[in-house]
């Protein structure tokens, strides 16, 4: 099985120095890539002649390379992680790929995400959406066994489901509003299909949405364009699930 | 005699733990609020810890190289998490799963560390689903059970393939919360380049700042080392581009003993190495080998046919098929522990049955369990991991075999530790990964994760108020004590250094040198004669890095080839020290096999008489040879037999 040969891309990628500098995009020129080789290998092997020919190599963000880790946040050709589906950047092949073609590369867009050097952008404010209420309060210790809280197994399921997000923010990059409802939803809904998550949920909801608003996300007005760019698949039926545990706590007030 | 005190509580085996805990000194809350930890990354051993220490009280200051601690490498960890809960009614207890891993570590693990993690796993799963982690459930809604190798009973929990995940993001919301508590400072992308030690205890921590390049000081009355294996010292690994062993590195270079380096673990099932581009290597998690059987063919023509495209593996019938876990394993099959399963792989390839166009690959393949229990059952068990593997490869593996192949994986070696985890540094502590107690020469699939977080939440906890009750009249670290200035001029020192050797090689270049003369003389197989070579060509290695680095961009703005750097300077003399102890250890043992010490069926055999012990290497220079002590393993409970899984 072996694979084809590129015999040259054009990768324009979006070169900026630090938060404050102007960027601009530069476009190279890459010869002899595998099809097999991941996108990322490809930016490995571009990294590689910049730096052999005296300049700085592009800076982005990745780590596990398997697609779980959610560090790779790449808009490529307009896509967050890329034109497949249900994959990271990291699990992007150079086989979606065809040979002579210019592969537009650019960070997350979104105002709350600001661009720490090149294609390296600063996610710190999904961090801040999570201390605000995403954990349920439980210290270590001191809990009861784990078979006396008897979980429906589709409820289980559907929990996964909502928890399988990695915090990569393709979401909010892609969402016209830059709205982080998904991302935010699918903590809130991971805990509201749970027996365990229920004693905190009306003070989940509303804190983790305040925070949201407070950091500058946008609304979310529900065209599903989060849901499309998710390398999990995560569904906008977990917004919807938001939105009720979201009403409830207010309406308690 | 050895000067290593393992600290090992007197008493049966099983009350040593409870016996230790009555004994310990316990610091009380008022003093607690007045003491502080560092804590070096934040994967299931590191996040945990932070978020139980500071439960306590503690004032902690926690630190990740990547932008988030939900990103540690646990979170890649997909097949599960063992616990000696006996829900299947199997016959599982505590002391099965501490004679297990004692067996599975080849006897090379410390019985009292490996009882007392057996011991408080039940309470791992408890603290799990009181967090929220949805685990796998049966239809009657309690807590659903898999299979993992080396073991005859079902004790690993799961979360479908994303076990690492749900249990890092658990840890993670409980890191959180303390964070929005105040109780623990976190410090994301920032990166450990030395440690502070005042009078021989560890006082602090000098860290890179990754996004400003600014060098910084952090003083603390305790640190404790979270931040993983070592296993990138072979580049092409199944971990994170990042994770590396700078911390435990320049603990090592303070003075903390470092033991068992050459035991690595080498995963029986990940995707082939495909060309010479590649920059890592992609599990498949063991939970696979529960429901596929793994096969080459059985003749050689077809053999060379499948390697040129000619055949394609469904054309090859059953009986011209050679299950050979099955055939060489009866009683334990495709579940054999991963380094008999790596073996086994490797020398079927080297035998001519590899079955890629590099001839080194295996079949694991589901066709059997799809008849079995439907494409439906298999979809629902290991749906994310063929939909990863398809993503990768381009074939589908409903329809056709996977093709494996063994790559690095963990490493059971790592800081040595006394039954505390304290290292040999007053109040410096490892845990998880990084240190070196319980997996022995080989880690039992679904174990992992159940020491990071046992380390985390159930022992370092206890342990480490021992220390701390002596320190409580210690006032709050002043970082501008000579030590702190001294071991910041140096740091800094070290990374002008790595620029201004204006060279003109990349780091990678020589990171995929060093993984080549590592994966071919100190991989799966080992002997003397290679060992020997490697150590030079290592230290030829290492005079060539300092001659010949080119590092571009700037010191004080974001620079990764600046980070990979440091750490590949750090993996060149690990790479070092781990070829010197497979040198020193003629037996075979686990995932460390020495071609001179094997049985006449070419099964691994170990030297009890000579080589049960732990190795604990001492730095004295880099230069100099470091110096072997030897922490005697003494088995009380288990009687040591040579290892069958036939």
């Amino acid at each position: 099985m072996a694979d084809k040969i590129l015999n040259k891309i054009y990768v324009k990628v979006w070169r900026q120095n630090s938060p404050k500098a102007k960027g601009r995009f530069e476009t190279y020129t890459v010869e002899n890539v595998s099809q097999g080789t991941s996108f990322l290998e490809m930016i490995d092997i571009l990294n590689d002649q910049l730096i052999l020919g005296g300049k700085d190599p592009i800076a982005f963000d990745h780590d596990c390379r398997e697609g779980i880790c959610g560090m790779c946040s790449l808009y490529v050709n307009g896509h967050a992680h890329g034109p497949d589906t249900q994959v990271t950047t990291c699990q992007l092949h150079m086989r979606r790929f065809n040979d002579g073609q210019t592969i537009t590369v650019e960070p997350w867009r979104v105002g709350a995400f600001p661009v720490v050097k090149d294609l390296i952008v600063d996610r710190t404010a999904f961090e801040k959406i999570q201390q605000a209420g995403g954990f349920i309060s439980v210290n270590t210790g001191g809990v009861p066994d784990g078979n006396t809280i008897p979980i429906l197994q589709d409820d289980a399921e559907e929990a996964m489901d909502a928890a399988a997000c990695i915090g990569c923010g393709a979401c909010a990059a892609t969402c016209k509003n830059s709205s982080a409802m998904l991302f935010l939803a699918a903590k809130v809904s991971q805990f509201a299909k749970l027996p365990q998550g229920q004693v905190e949920a009306k003070r989940r909801a509303k804190a983790m949405v305040a925070k949201m608003d407070e950091l500058g996300f946008g609304g979310c007005t529900n065209t599903g364009a989060c849901e499309l760019a998710c390398p999990k698949s995560i569904s906008i039926a977990h917004i919807a699930r938001l939105n009720r545990e979201y009403l409830v706590a207010k309406l308690s007030d | 005699m050895s000067i290593l005190n393992s600290k090992i509580p007197e008493g049966p085996i099983a009350q040593k733990w409870s016996n230790h805990k009555a004994k310990i000194k316990v610091v009380s809350p008022n003093n607690k609020r007045k003491l502080e930890i560092i804590v070096i990354g934040t994967g299931l051993a590191g996040a945990s810890a932070a978020a139980s220490l500071s439960e306590l009280g503690y004032n902690v200051k926690a630190f990740c190289y990547q932008d988030s601690p939900r990103r540690a490498h646990s979170i890649a960890a997909q097949g599960g998490i063992n616990a000696a809960k006996n829900y299947q009614n199997d016959n599982d207890s505590v002391y099965r799963l501490f004679y297990d891993t004692v067996k599975g570590g080849d006897y090379r693990s410390r019985e009292a560390n490996v009882h007392r993690l057996a011991e408080v796993s039940p309470n791992i799963i408890d603290q799990c689903v009181a967090q929220g982690v949805p685990f796998a459930r049966e239809y009657g809604g309690l807590l659903s059970n898999r299979s993992f190798g080396g073991v005859l009973v079902s004790r690993t929990f799961y979360a479908r393939g994303q076990t690492g995940q749900q249990l890092l993001l658990g840890a993670y919301s409980a890191l959180n919360r303390q964070i929005a508590e105040g109780g623990v400072k976190m410090y994301t992308r920032h990166e450990m380049i030395d440690l502070i030690t005042i009078d021989g205890k560890a006082r602090g921590i000098i860290a890179r700042d990754m996004v400003t390049g600014e060098v910084k000081r952090f003083g603390a009355h305790a640190v404790v080392i979270a931040s993983g294996g070592y296993g990138n010292v072979f580049f092409l690994s199944t971990n994170a581009m990042g994770c590396n062993a700078s911390a435990s590195w320049v603990c090592y270079k303070k003075g903390a003993y470092f033991a068992n380096p050459c035991f690595v673990q080498i995963h029986p099932t990940c995707i082939p190495v495909h060309g010479s581009q590649q920059s890592k290597l992609t599990l498949m998690s063991e939970s696979l080998r529960n429901d596929g059987r793994v096969w080459t063919p059985r003749k050689m023509e077809d053999a060379e046919k499948l390697r040129k495209g000619i055949l394609s593996p469904n054309d090859i019938a059953d009986p011209d098929r050679d299950f050979y876990l099955e055939r060489r394993y009866p009683s334990y099959g495709n579940l054999v522990p991963r380094d008999v399963a790596s073996r086994a792989a490797k020398e079927r390839c080297d035998a001519g049955f590899g079955v890629n166009s590099e001839g080194k690959a295996v079949y694991l393949d589901f066709k059997y369990s799809i008849e079995r229990l439907g494409r439906h059952t298999i979809e629902k068990r290991y749906g994310n991991l063929f939909q990863m593997y398809e993503k990768i490869t381009d074939h589908d593996p409903y329809t056709e075999p996977m093709q494996i192949y063994p790559a690095i994986h963990y490493t059971m070696g790592g800081t040595w530790v006394d039954y505390n985890l304290m290292t040999t540094i007053p109040g410096l502590y490892a845990i998880g990964e990084a240190n070196f107690s319980d997996h022995g020469a080989n880690r039992l699939g679904a174990s992992a994760l159940m020491q990071g977080l046992a380390d985390g939440y159930f022992v370092l906890p206890y342990t480490i108020g021992d220390y701390l009750a002596g320190e409580i009249m210690v006032p709050k670290i002043d970082t501008n004590l000579p030590e702190f200035i001294e071991a910041e001029k140096q740091a800094v020192g070290k990374l002008e250094k790595l620029f201004n050797i204006n060279g003109k090689t990349p780091v990678d270049h020589f990171h995929k040198r060093l993984g080549t003369i590592m994966w071919d003389n100190v991989g799966m197989a080992r002997n003397a004669a290679g060992l020997t070579k490697a150590i030079k060509e290592i230290q030829e290695l290492r005079v060539e890095f300092y001659k010949d680095l080119l590092v571009p961009g700037e010191m004080k703005n974001v620079n990764p080839e600046l980070e990979k750097a440091g750490r590949v300077a750090d993996f060149i003399e690990l790479g070092e020290l781990l070829a010197r102890d497979a040198l020193n250890r003629n037996e075979s043992c686990g995932g460390h096999f020495r071609e001179e010490s094997a049985t006449d069926e070419g099964e691994a055999k170990r030297d009890d008489e000579n080589f049960a012990y732990v190795a604990a290497w001492e730095f004295k220079g880099v230069d100099s040879e470091p110096i072997l002590h030897k922490e005697d393993l003494v088995f009380e409970t288990i009687a040591l037999t040579q290892r069958s899984y036939k």
